[in-house]
Protein backbone atom coordinates (compact mmCIF):
# COMPACT_ATOMS: atom_id res chain seq x y z
CA UNK A 1 0.00 0.00 0.00
CA UNK A 2 2.90 2.23 0.83
CA UNK A 3 4.60 0.92 -2.19
CA UNK A 4 1.62 1.99 -4.61
CA UNK A 5 1.30 5.84 -2.43
CA UNK A 6 4.84 5.93 -3.52
CA UNK A 7 4.67 5.26 -6.93
CA UNK A 8 1.70 7.64 -7.48
CA UNK A 9 3.19 10.77 -6.40
CA UNK A 10 6.43 9.80 -7.98
CA UNK A 11 4.08 9.60 -10.73
CA UNK A 12 2.55 13.25 -10.72
CA UNK A 13 6.44 14.99 -9.63
CA UNK A 14 8.51 13.36 -11.87
CA UNK A 15 7.19 14.62 -15.09
CA UNK A 16 7.44 18.33 -13.73
CA UNK A 17 10.96 17.32 -11.66
CA UNK A 18 12.09 16.27 -15.35
CA UNK A 19 10.99 19.74 -16.77
CA UNK A 20 12.80 21.84 -13.60
CA UNK A 21 15.95 19.67 -13.87
CA UNK A 22 16.22 20.29 -17.92
CA UNK A 23 15.69 23.95 -17.43
CA UNK A 24 19.04 24.38 -15.93
CA UNK A 25 20.75 22.36 -19.26
CA UNK A 26 23.77 23.89 -20.43
CA UNK A 27 23.33 22.52 -23.79
CA UNK A 28 21.22 23.91 -26.70
CA UNK A 29 19.14 20.37 -26.62
CA UNK A 30 15.96 20.40 -24.92
CA UNK A 31 16.10 16.74 -24.14
CA UNK A 32 20.01 16.00 -23.12
CA UNK A 33 21.74 17.03 -20.25
CA UNK A 34 24.83 18.54 -20.78
CA UNK A 35 25.98 20.64 -17.47
CA UNK A 36 24.19 22.74 -15.07
CA UNK A 37 23.43 26.30 -16.37
CA UNK A 38 21.03 29.00 -15.38
CA UNK A 39 21.82 30.56 -18.87
CA UNK A 40 18.19 29.43 -20.09
CA UNK A 41 16.40 31.79 -17.79
CA UNK A 42 18.48 35.05 -18.52
CA UNK A 43 17.78 34.34 -22.16
CA UNK A 44 13.77 33.88 -21.19
CA UNK A 45 13.89 36.66 -19.30
CA UNK A 46 15.43 38.98 -21.63
CA UNK A 47 13.08 37.65 -24.55
CA UNK A 48 10.78 40.55 -25.16
CA UNK A 49 8.16 38.41 -26.40
CA UNK A 50 7.85 36.39 -22.94
CA UNK A 51 7.95 39.64 -21.01
CA UNK A 52 5.45 41.08 -23.24
CA UNK A 53 3.15 38.13 -22.85
CA UNK A 54 4.07 38.06 -19.05
CA UNK A 55 2.75 41.57 -18.29
CA UNK A 56 -0.69 40.67 -20.41
CA UNK A 57 -0.88 37.57 -17.98
CA UNK A 58 -0.20 39.41 -15.00
CA UNK A 59 -2.57 42.40 -15.73
CA UNK A 60 -5.60 40.25 -16.97
CA UNK A 61 -5.25 37.91 -13.90
CA UNK A 62 -4.96 40.68 -11.45
CA UNK A 63 -7.57 42.43 -12.43
CA UNK A 64 -9.81 39.76 -13.29
CA UNK A 65 -9.15 38.29 -9.94
CA UNK A 66 -9.97 41.98 -8.29
CA UNK A 67 -13.29 42.03 -10.13
CA UNK A 68 -13.91 38.27 -9.15
CA UNK A 69 -13.28 39.04 -5.99
CA UNK A 70 -14.98 41.86 -5.33
CA UNK A 71 -18.67 41.37 -7.32
CA UNK A 72 -18.18 37.78 -6.01
CA UNK A 73 -18.19 38.63 -2.52
CA UNK A 74 -20.58 41.25 -2.85
CA UNK A 75 -22.89 38.79 -4.20
CA UNK A 76 -22.65 35.76 -1.57
CA UNK A 77 -23.40 37.86 1.00
CA UNK A 78 -26.59 39.24 -0.32
CA UNK A 79 -27.42 35.73 -1.74
CA UNK A 80 -27.01 34.91 2.25
CA UNK A 81 -29.70 37.35 3.06
CA UNK A 82 -32.37 35.68 0.11
CA UNK A 83 -34.34 33.80 -0.87
CA UNK A 84 -37.01 32.82 -3.20
CA UNK A 85 -36.77 33.27 -7.42
CA UNK A 86 -33.56 35.75 -7.18
CA UNK A 87 -32.10 32.99 -5.43
CA UNK A 88 -32.64 30.33 -7.06
CA UNK A 89 -32.06 32.34 -10.71
CA UNK A 90 -28.34 32.85 -9.41
CA UNK A 91 -27.53 29.46 -8.02
CA UNK A 92 -28.91 28.19 -11.54
CA UNK A 93 -26.41 30.98 -13.06
CA UNK A 94 -23.81 29.65 -10.77
CA UNK A 95 -24.32 25.97 -11.85
CA UNK A 96 -24.25 26.99 -15.67
CA UNK A 97 -21.15 28.91 -15.04
CA UNK A 98 -19.16 25.81 -13.81
CA UNK A 99 -20.55 23.53 -15.61
CA UNK A 100 -20.40 24.42 -18.98
CA UNK A 101 -16.86 23.35 -20.97
CA UNK A 102 -14.24 26.35 -20.79
CA UNK A 103 -13.97 25.97 -24.85
CA UNK A 104 -17.66 26.85 -25.12
CA UNK A 105 -17.38 29.64 -22.52
CA UNK A 106 -14.11 30.94 -24.59
CA UNK A 107 -16.60 30.28 -28.63
CA UNK A 108 -19.73 32.02 -26.78
CA UNK A 109 -18.04 34.92 -25.32
CA UNK A 110 -16.19 35.34 -28.77
CA UNK A 111 -18.71 35.44 -31.02
CA UNK A 112 -21.68 36.53 -28.53
CA UNK A 113 -18.93 39.91 -28.11
CA UNK A 114 -18.15 40.01 -31.90
CA UNK A 115 -21.74 40.29 -32.83
CA UNK A 116 -22.28 42.52 -30.40
CA UNK A 117 -19.28 44.72 -31.16
CA UNK A 118 -20.54 44.54 -35.28
CA UNK A 119 -23.87 46.49 -34.19
CA UNK A 120 -22.20 49.11 -32.01
CA UNK A 121 -19.07 50.56 -33.76
CA UNK A 122 -21.05 51.81 -36.35
CA UNK A 123 -23.42 53.35 -33.80
CA UNK A 124 -20.17 54.38 -32.11
CA UNK A 125 -18.85 55.78 -35.57
CA UNK A 126 -22.24 57.87 -36.02
CA UNK A 127 -22.13 59.40 -32.32
CA UNK A 128 -18.89 60.42 -32.11
CA UNK A 129 -18.55 63.74 -33.80
CA UNK A 130 -17.01 64.62 -36.69
CA UNK A 131 -12.63 65.33 -37.57
CA UNK A 132 -12.23 62.50 -34.16
CA UNK A 133 -11.63 59.32 -35.18
CA UNK A 134 -14.21 57.12 -33.00
CA UNK A 135 -13.42 54.64 -30.79
CA UNK A 136 -13.24 50.70 -32.16
CA UNK A 137 -14.81 47.95 -29.68
CA UNK A 138 -12.59 45.02 -30.37
CA UNK A 139 -11.18 41.68 -28.92
CA UNK A 140 -8.34 42.16 -26.68
CA UNK A 141 -7.31 42.66 -23.09
CA UNK A 142 -10.90 43.99 -22.09
CA UNK A 143 -12.61 41.22 -22.88
CA UNK A 144 -10.48 38.29 -22.12
CA UNK A 145 -10.60 40.13 -18.47
CA UNK A 146 -14.15 40.10 -18.97
CA UNK A 147 -14.55 36.63 -19.64
CA UNK A 148 -12.36 35.19 -16.71
CA UNK A 149 -14.07 37.47 -14.56
CA UNK A 150 -17.55 36.22 -15.35
CA UNK A 151 -16.27 32.85 -14.44
CA UNK A 152 -14.27 33.44 -11.49
CA UNK A 153 -16.95 34.88 -10.07
CA UNK A 154 -18.61 31.96 -9.70
CA UNK A 155 -15.72 30.18 -7.99
CA UNK A 156 -15.47 33.32 -5.84
CA UNK A 157 -19.09 33.09 -4.65
CA UNK A 158 -18.42 29.00 -4.23
CA UNK A 159 -16.08 29.80 -1.37
CA UNK A 160 -17.24 32.73 0.48
CA UNK A 161 -20.78 30.74 0.76
CA UNK A 162 -18.83 27.85 2.13
CA UNK A 163 -17.59 30.29 4.45
CA UNK A 164 -20.45 32.90 5.08
CA UNK A 165 -22.86 28.84 5.65
CA UNK A 166 -19.67 27.52 8.32
CA UNK A 167 -19.61 31.29 10.24
CA UNK A 168 -21.27 31.73 13.84
CA UNK A 169 -24.77 33.46 12.93
CA UNK A 170 -25.01 34.37 17.34
CA UNK A 171 -22.00 36.83 16.74
CA UNK A 172 -24.08 38.77 13.84
CA UNK A 173 -27.25 38.34 15.90
CA UNK A 174 -25.32 40.00 18.66
CA UNK A 175 -24.03 43.00 16.97
CA UNK A 176 -27.38 44.09 15.67
CA UNK A 177 -29.22 43.28 18.66
CA UNK A 178 -26.57 45.86 20.61
CA UNK A 179 -27.78 48.60 17.80
CA UNK A 180 -25.17 48.01 15.54
CA UNK A 181 -25.61 49.85 11.91
CA UNK A 182 -26.32 46.99 8.93
CA UNK A 183 -23.13 48.06 7.76
CA UNK A 184 -21.07 48.21 11.13
CA UNK A 185 -21.70 44.88 11.71
CA UNK A 186 -20.60 43.76 8.18
CA UNK A 187 -17.35 45.80 8.64
CA UNK A 188 -16.31 44.75 12.19
CA UNK A 189 -17.72 41.40 12.17
CA UNK A 190 -18.95 40.01 9.29
CA UNK A 191 -15.56 40.64 7.09
CA UNK A 192 -12.86 39.68 9.50
CA UNK A 193 -14.47 36.27 9.43
CA UNK A 194 -14.33 35.73 5.45
CA UNK A 195 -12.14 37.51 4.82
CA UNK A 196 -9.18 34.45 4.55
CA UNK A 197 -11.72 33.24 2.31
CA UNK A 198 -12.17 36.40 0.21
CA UNK A 199 -8.14 36.60 -0.17
CA UNK A 200 -8.15 32.56 -0.86
CA UNK A 201 -10.48 32.92 -3.53
CA UNK A 202 -8.22 35.81 -5.30
CA UNK A 203 -5.20 33.60 -5.19
CA UNK A 204 -7.26 30.93 -6.76
CA UNK A 205 -8.88 32.98 -8.94
CA UNK A 206 -5.41 34.49 -10.09
CA UNK A 207 -3.43 31.21 -10.88
CA UNK A 208 -6.86 30.20 -12.76
CA UNK A 209 -7.11 33.32 -14.84
CA UNK A 210 -2.50 33.33 -14.70
CA UNK A 211 -2.83 29.60 -16.40
CA UNK A 212 -5.92 29.51 -18.79
CA UNK A 213 -4.86 28.91 -22.12
CA UNK A 214 -8.48 28.31 -23.60
CA UNK A 215 -10.60 31.03 -23.01
CA UNK A 216 -7.62 33.33 -23.64
CA UNK A 217 -7.83 31.49 -26.88
CA UNK A 218 -10.59 32.54 -28.03
CA UNK A 219 -11.02 35.47 -26.52
CA UNK A 220 -7.58 37.40 -26.60
CA UNK A 221 -7.74 38.91 -30.03
CA UNK A 222 -4.08 39.62 -31.41
CA UNK A 223 -2.86 39.82 -27.86
CA UNK A 224 -0.75 37.29 -26.14
CA UNK A 225 -0.56 36.30 -23.11
CA UNK A 226 1.89 33.52 -21.84
CA UNK A 227 0.17 30.48 -21.89
CA UNK A 228 -0.65 31.28 -25.78
CA UNK A 229 3.10 31.72 -26.18
CA UNK A 230 3.80 28.14 -24.83
CA UNK A 231 1.55 26.68 -26.77
CA UNK A 232 2.50 28.45 -29.58
CA UNK A 233 6.22 28.26 -29.12
CA UNK A 234 5.51 23.95 -27.92
CA UNK A 235 3.70 24.47 -31.51
CA UNK A 236 7.17 24.74 -33.14
CA UNK A 237 9.26 22.39 -31.57
CA UNK A 238 10.17 21.53 -27.79
CA UNK A 239 12.59 24.29 -26.77
CA UNK A 240 14.93 24.84 -22.97
CA UNK A 241 12.86 27.96 -23.08
CA UNK A 242 9.96 26.37 -22.45
CA UNK A 243 11.54 24.09 -20.05
CA UNK A 244 12.34 27.35 -17.94
CA UNK A 245 8.98 29.54 -18.24
CA UNK A 246 7.50 26.24 -16.98
CA UNK A 247 9.91 26.05 -14.52
CA UNK A 248 8.71 29.61 -13.52
CA UNK A 249 5.04 29.42 -13.60
CA UNK A 250 4.98 26.22 -11.71
CA UNK A 251 7.14 27.55 -8.70
CA UNK A 252 4.89 30.43 -8.72
CA UNK A 253 1.55 28.82 -8.74
CA UNK A 254 2.80 26.89 -6.40
CA UNK A 255 3.79 29.53 -3.84
CA UNK A 256 -0.11 31.17 -4.36
CA UNK A 257 -1.53 27.66 -3.62
CA UNK A 258 0.34 26.79 -0.48
CA UNK A 259 -0.78 30.68 0.69
CA UNK A 260 -4.50 30.24 -0.49
CA UNK A 261 -4.62 26.68 1.33
CA UNK A 262 -2.67 28.29 4.57
CA UNK A 263 -5.06 31.23 4.47
CA UNK A 264 -8.38 28.50 4.55
CA UNK A 265 -6.95 26.80 6.91
CA UNK A 266 -6.65 29.51 9.18
CA UNK A 267 -9.48 30.92 9.10
CA UNK A 268 -11.47 27.47 9.48
CA UNK A 269 -9.49 27.32 13.26
CA UNK A 270 -10.33 30.95 14.51
CA UNK A 271 -14.00 30.11 13.36
CA UNK A 272 -14.05 26.76 15.47
CA UNK B 1 -31.91 51.82 2.50
CA UNK B 2 -34.06 48.97 3.28
CA UNK B 3 -32.61 45.52 3.23
CA UNK B 4 -34.10 44.39 0.17
CA UNK B 5 -32.57 47.09 -1.70
CA UNK B 6 -29.32 46.83 -0.37
CA UNK B 7 -29.06 42.80 -1.48
CA UNK B 8 -30.29 44.13 -4.92
CA UNK B 9 -27.36 46.25 -5.00
CA UNK B 10 -24.93 43.80 -4.15
CA UNK B 11 -26.18 41.20 -6.50
CA UNK B 12 -26.49 44.66 -9.40
CA UNK B 13 -22.90 44.28 -10.60
CA UNK B 14 -22.57 40.03 -10.61
CA UNK B 15 -26.08 39.80 -11.98
CA UNK B 16 -25.61 42.37 -14.81
CA UNK B 17 -21.66 40.74 -15.92
CA UNK B 18 -23.57 37.22 -15.88
CA UNK B 19 -26.19 38.60 -17.94
CA UNK B 20 -23.66 39.94 -20.69
CA UNK B 21 -20.59 37.59 -20.68
CA UNK B 22 -22.81 34.34 -20.16
CA UNK B 23 -26.57 34.20 -21.42
CA UNK B 24 -26.36 36.36 -24.39
CA UNK B 25 -23.52 34.66 -25.68
CA UNK B 26 -24.62 31.42 -25.14
CA UNK B 27 -28.21 32.74 -26.41
CA UNK B 28 -26.04 33.85 -29.56
CA UNK B 29 -24.43 30.64 -30.16
CA UNK B 30 -27.93 28.65 -29.70
CA UNK B 31 -29.58 31.06 -32.11
CA UNK B 32 -26.45 30.77 -34.44
CA UNK B 33 -27.09 26.82 -34.52
CA UNK B 34 -29.99 27.59 -36.67
CA UNK B 35 -28.56 29.74 -39.09
CA UNK B 36 -26.49 29.48 -42.32
CA UNK B 37 -23.02 29.99 -43.03
CA UNK B 38 -22.56 33.50 -44.64
CA UNK B 39 -20.56 33.52 -48.00
CA UNK B 40 -18.28 36.36 -46.41
CA UNK B 41 -17.62 34.07 -43.12
CA UNK B 42 -20.35 35.12 -41.25
CA UNK B 43 -23.42 33.42 -39.95
CA UNK B 44 -27.36 34.13 -41.63
CA UNK B 45 -29.71 33.74 -39.65
CA UNK B 46 -32.35 31.34 -40.59
CA UNK B 47 -34.18 28.12 -38.95
CA UNK B 48 -32.97 25.27 -40.12
CA UNK B 49 -31.50 22.54 -39.21
CA UNK B 50 -29.06 22.01 -41.88
CA UNK B 51 -25.98 22.51 -39.51
CA UNK B 52 -27.50 19.78 -37.07
CA UNK B 53 -27.64 17.46 -39.91
CA UNK B 54 -24.31 17.82 -41.12
CA UNK B 55 -23.32 16.50 -37.88
CA UNK B 56 -22.00 13.32 -39.00
CA UNK B 57 -19.16 14.85 -40.65
CA UNK B 58 -17.52 15.03 -37.12
CA UNK B 59 -18.56 12.00 -36.05
CA UNK B 60 -14.98 10.61 -34.92
CA UNK B 61 -14.43 13.43 -32.92
CA UNK B 62 -17.59 12.63 -30.59
CA UNK B 63 -16.46 9.16 -31.28
CA UNK B 64 -13.46 10.11 -29.45
CA UNK B 65 -14.71 11.96 -27.25
CA UNK B 66 -17.50 9.45 -25.96
CA UNK B 67 -14.83 6.35 -25.65
CA UNK B 68 -11.23 8.04 -24.23
CA UNK B 69 -13.52 9.75 -21.74
CA UNK B 70 -14.83 7.27 -20.45
CA UNK B 71 -11.87 5.20 -20.59
CA UNK B 72 -9.68 7.87 -18.79
CA UNK B 73 -12.10 8.51 -16.28
CA UNK B 74 -12.53 4.80 -15.06
CA UNK B 75 -8.63 4.40 -14.72
CA UNK B 76 -8.52 7.95 -13.38
CA UNK B 77 -10.70 6.38 -10.41
CA UNK B 78 -9.11 2.71 -10.77
CA UNK B 79 -5.64 4.18 -10.16
CA UNK B 80 -6.99 6.97 -7.18
CA UNK B 81 -8.97 5.05 -5.31
CA UNK B 82 -6.51 2.94 -3.39
CA UNK B 83 -4.50 6.34 -2.62
CA UNK B 84 -7.44 7.82 -1.23
CA UNK B 85 -7.69 4.69 0.60
CA UNK B 86 -4.56 4.90 1.84
CA UNK B 87 -4.69 8.60 2.40
CA UNK B 88 -7.90 8.16 4.89
CA UNK B 89 -7.47 5.14 6.58
CA UNK B 90 -3.80 4.25 6.82
CA UNK B 91 -2.14 7.92 7.38
CA UNK B 92 -1.73 9.58 10.63
CA UNK B 93 -3.54 12.63 10.84
CA UNK B 94 -0.43 14.66 11.34
CA UNK B 95 0.84 13.95 7.80
CA UNK B 96 -2.99 13.46 6.23
CA UNK B 97 -2.91 16.81 5.50
CA UNK B 98 0.34 17.11 3.41
CA UNK B 99 0.24 14.34 1.64
CA UNK B 100 -3.35 14.96 0.57
CA UNK B 101 -2.12 18.81 -0.50
CA UNK B 102 0.47 17.15 -2.47
CA UNK B 103 -2.04 15.12 -4.71
CA UNK B 104 -4.25 18.54 -4.98
CA UNK B 105 -1.79 21.00 -6.00
CA UNK B 106 -0.87 19.73 -9.16
CA UNK B 107 -4.52 20.62 -10.26
CA UNK B 108 -3.99 23.82 -9.94
CA UNK B 109 -1.16 24.31 -11.75
CA UNK B 110 -0.74 24.80 -15.85
CA UNK B 111 -1.81 21.66 -17.05
CA UNK B 112 -0.64 23.06 -20.42
CA UNK B 113 2.73 23.03 -18.92
CA UNK B 114 1.78 19.38 -17.18
CA UNK B 115 0.84 18.02 -21.06
CA UNK B 116 3.86 19.33 -22.66
CA UNK B 117 5.78 17.35 -19.90
CA UNK B 118 4.69 14.20 -21.27
CA UNK B 119 5.79 15.06 -24.67
CA UNK B 120 8.72 15.63 -23.55
CA UNK B 121 8.68 12.21 -21.69
CA UNK B 122 6.91 10.53 -24.44
CA UNK B 123 8.15 11.89 -27.32
CA UNK B 124 10.95 9.87 -29.43
CA UNK B 125 13.83 11.28 -27.28
CA UNK B 126 12.15 9.80 -24.12
CA UNK B 127 10.53 6.50 -22.52
CA UNK B 128 11.18 5.18 -26.30
CA UNK B 129 14.64 6.31 -26.39
CA UNK B 130 15.46 4.79 -22.70
CA UNK B 131 13.47 1.18 -24.05
CA UNK B 132 15.39 1.33 -27.52
CA UNK B 133 18.49 0.79 -25.12
CA UNK B 134 17.06 -2.31 -23.85
CA UNK B 135 16.54 -3.74 -27.09
CA UNK B 136 12.97 -2.56 -27.26
CA UNK B 137 12.70 -1.03 -30.73
CA UNK B 138 10.49 1.12 -32.87
CA UNK B 139 8.09 1.51 -29.97
CA UNK B 140 6.10 4.62 -30.43
CA UNK B 141 4.21 6.75 -27.59
CA UNK B 142 3.36 10.13 -28.22
CA UNK B 143 -0.06 11.23 -30.87
CA UNK B 144 -1.67 7.92 -30.14
CA UNK B 145 -4.33 7.30 -27.85
CA UNK B 146 -2.18 6.00 -25.25
CA UNK B 147 -0.41 9.60 -24.96
CA UNK B 148 -3.78 10.83 -24.71
CA UNK B 149 -4.71 8.44 -21.57
CA UNK B 150 -1.57 9.07 -19.77
CA UNK B 151 -2.30 12.47 -20.16
CA UNK B 152 -5.57 12.17 -19.00
CA UNK B 153 -4.95 10.77 -15.96
CA UNK B 154 -1.93 12.73 -14.85
CA UNK B 155 -4.01 15.55 -15.26
CA UNK B 156 -7.20 14.76 -13.70
CA UNK B 157 -6.02 12.37 -11.05
CA UNK B 158 -6.19 14.79 -8.09
CA UNK B 159 -9.71 16.09 -8.66
CA UNK B 160 -10.61 12.15 -8.63
CA UNK B 161 -8.24 11.44 -5.58
CA UNK B 162 -9.93 14.02 -3.59
CA UNK B 163 -13.61 13.58 -3.25
CA UNK B 164 -13.30 9.91 -2.72
CA UNK B 165 -10.60 10.72 -0.08
CA UNK B 166 -13.54 13.23 1.80
CA UNK B 167 -16.13 10.67 1.74
CA UNK B 168 -13.80 7.89 2.98
CA UNK B 169 -12.52 10.24 5.49
CA UNK B 170 -15.49 10.71 7.28
CA UNK B 171 -16.22 6.82 7.55
CA UNK B 172 -16.11 6.02 11.14
CA UNK B 173 -12.49 3.22 11.79
CA UNK B 174 -14.85 1.91 14.27
CA UNK B 175 -16.93 0.01 11.69
CA UNK B 176 -13.70 -1.39 10.26
CA UNK B 177 -12.60 -2.47 13.53
CA UNK B 178 -16.20 -4.23 14.61
CA UNK B 179 -16.15 -5.89 11.32
CA UNK B 180 -12.82 -7.65 12.01
CA UNK B 181 -13.49 -8.53 15.51
CA UNK B 182 -16.94 -9.72 14.12
CA UNK B 183 -14.53 -11.87 12.17
CA UNK B 184 -14.93 -10.72 8.54
CA UNK B 185 -12.28 -10.94 6.83
CA UNK B 186 -10.61 -7.83 4.93
CA UNK B 187 -12.05 -7.74 1.91
CA UNK B 188 -15.48 -8.67 3.21
CA UNK B 189 -14.91 -5.55 5.13
CA UNK B 190 -14.20 -4.05 2.06
CA UNK B 191 -16.80 -4.86 -0.33
CA UNK B 192 -19.66 -4.20 2.81
CA UNK B 193 -18.72 -1.40 4.56
CA UNK B 194 -15.94 0.88 2.94
CA UNK B 195 -16.97 0.51 -0.68
CA UNK B 196 -20.70 1.80 -0.39
CA UNK B 197 -19.49 4.07 1.93
CA UNK B 198 -17.15 5.91 -0.49
CA UNK B 199 -19.78 5.95 -3.64
CA UNK B 200 -20.69 9.44 -3.20
CA UNK B 201 -17.22 10.24 -3.68
CA UNK B 202 -16.66 7.89 -6.90
CA UNK B 203 -19.77 9.63 -8.07
CA UNK B 204 -18.54 13.14 -7.79
CA UNK B 205 -14.89 12.39 -8.66
CA UNK B 206 -15.67 10.46 -12.21
CA UNK B 207 -18.36 13.30 -12.72
CA UNK B 208 -16.29 16.04 -12.55
CA UNK B 209 -13.29 14.53 -14.45
CA UNK B 210 -16.03 13.17 -16.76
CA UNK B 211 -17.36 16.77 -17.25
CA UNK B 212 -13.91 18.33 -18.11
CA UNK B 213 -13.10 15.55 -20.08
CA UNK B 214 -15.98 16.48 -22.04
CA UNK B 215 -14.70 19.96 -23.15
CA UNK B 216 -10.85 18.92 -23.21
CA UNK B 217 -8.78 20.55 -26.10
CA UNK B 218 -5.53 20.84 -24.64
CA UNK B 219 -3.91 17.34 -23.81
CA UNK B 220 -5.44 15.89 -27.08
CA UNK B 221 -3.79 18.69 -28.59
CA UNK B 222 -0.41 18.10 -27.34
CA UNK B 223 -0.08 14.24 -27.42
CA UNK B 224 -2.65 13.47 -29.70
CA UNK B 225 -1.08 15.38 -32.15
CA UNK B 226 -4.07 15.50 -34.48
CA UNK B 227 -4.13 11.48 -34.81
CA UNK B 228 -6.57 11.63 -31.61
CA UNK B 229 -8.75 14.48 -31.59
CA UNK B 230 -11.88 15.36 -29.25
CA UNK B 231 -15.24 17.14 -29.90
CA UNK B 232 -12.84 20.22 -28.44
CA UNK B 233 -10.12 20.50 -30.96
CA UNK B 234 -13.45 19.97 -33.97
CA UNK B 235 -14.66 23.31 -32.18
CA UNK B 236 -11.42 25.24 -32.86
CA UNK B 237 -10.97 24.07 -36.18
CA UNK B 238 -14.59 25.20 -36.99
CA UNK B 239 -13.97 28.91 -35.24
CA UNK B 240 -10.47 29.84 -35.26
CA UNK B 241 -9.49 28.06 -38.69
CA UNK B 242 -12.39 27.36 -41.05
CA UNK B 243 -14.19 30.12 -39.49
CA UNK B 244 -17.43 28.37 -39.96
CA UNK B 245 -19.39 29.62 -37.28
CA UNK B 246 -22.51 28.40 -37.88
CA UNK B 247 -22.20 24.47 -38.06
CA UNK B 248 -19.30 25.23 -35.30
CA UNK B 249 -21.97 26.00 -33.10
CA UNK B 250 -24.49 23.70 -33.58
CA UNK B 251 -21.77 21.48 -32.66
CA UNK B 252 -20.98 23.38 -29.45
CA UNK B 253 -24.91 23.09 -28.80
CA UNK B 254 -24.87 19.18 -28.96
CA UNK B 255 -21.43 18.23 -27.16
CA UNK B 256 -23.56 20.77 -24.21
CA UNK B 257 -26.68 18.67 -24.83
CA UNK B 258 -24.65 14.98 -24.79
CA UNK B 259 -23.00 16.53 -21.80
CA UNK B 260 -26.44 17.26 -20.03
CA UNK B 261 -28.01 14.27 -20.84
CA UNK B 262 -25.08 12.02 -19.66
CA UNK B 263 -24.92 13.95 -16.29
CA UNK B 264 -28.43 13.54 -15.88
CA UNK B 265 -28.76 9.82 -16.48
CA UNK B 266 -25.83 9.20 -14.95
CA UNK B 267 -27.08 11.15 -11.41
CA UNK B 268 -30.00 9.49 -11.36
CA UNK B 269 -28.07 5.98 -11.58
CA UNK B 270 -26.03 7.07 -8.69
CA UNK B 271 -29.03 8.14 -6.57
CA UNK B 272 -30.56 4.51 -7.37
CA UNK B 273 -27.72 3.13 -6.38
CA UNK B 274 -27.27 4.94 -3.09
CA UNK B 275 -30.72 6.52 -1.89
CA UNK B 276 -29.01 7.97 1.29
CA UNK B 277 -26.33 10.03 -0.76
CA UNK B 278 -25.33 12.50 0.76
CA UNK B 279 -23.48 15.71 -0.96
CA UNK B 280 -19.56 16.03 -1.41
CA UNK B 281 -18.30 19.40 -1.64
CA UNK B 282 -15.61 19.81 -4.71
CA UNK B 283 -12.98 21.62 -2.91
Amino acid sequence: MKLYAVCVYLFLYIPIGIIALFSFNAGRHASQMQGFSVKWYGKTLSNPFVMDALENSLIVAFTSALCASVFGTMAAVALQGIKGPMRTAFDMLIYIAVMIPGIVIGIATLIGLVTVFDQLNPLLAALWPEGFTPPKLRMGMGSLIAAHTMFLMALVVIIVRARLAGMDRSLIEASSDLYAAPMGTFRQITLPMIFPAILAGFLLSFTFSFDDFIIAFFVAGSETTLPIYVFSSIRRGVTPEINAIGTMVLGVSLLLLITAQLLLQRGGHKSR
Amino acid sequence: MTKRTRNWLLLAPAGAWFLVMLIIPLTVVFIFSFGERAPSGGVVLAFSFEQYSNLPARWTAFKNTMTLAPIGTLLALLIAYPLAYFLAVKVSPKWKIILLVLVIVPFWTSILIRSYAWIFLLGGRGIPALLDMIGIEGVRLINTPFAVLVGIIYGYLPLMVFPIFVSLDKLDKRLLEASSDLGAKSWQTFLQITLPMSIPGIATGCMLVFILLMGEYLIPAMLGGGKVFFVGNALVDLFLQSRNWAYGSAVAVTLVVVMLITVTVYMRLISRLDASREDVSIM
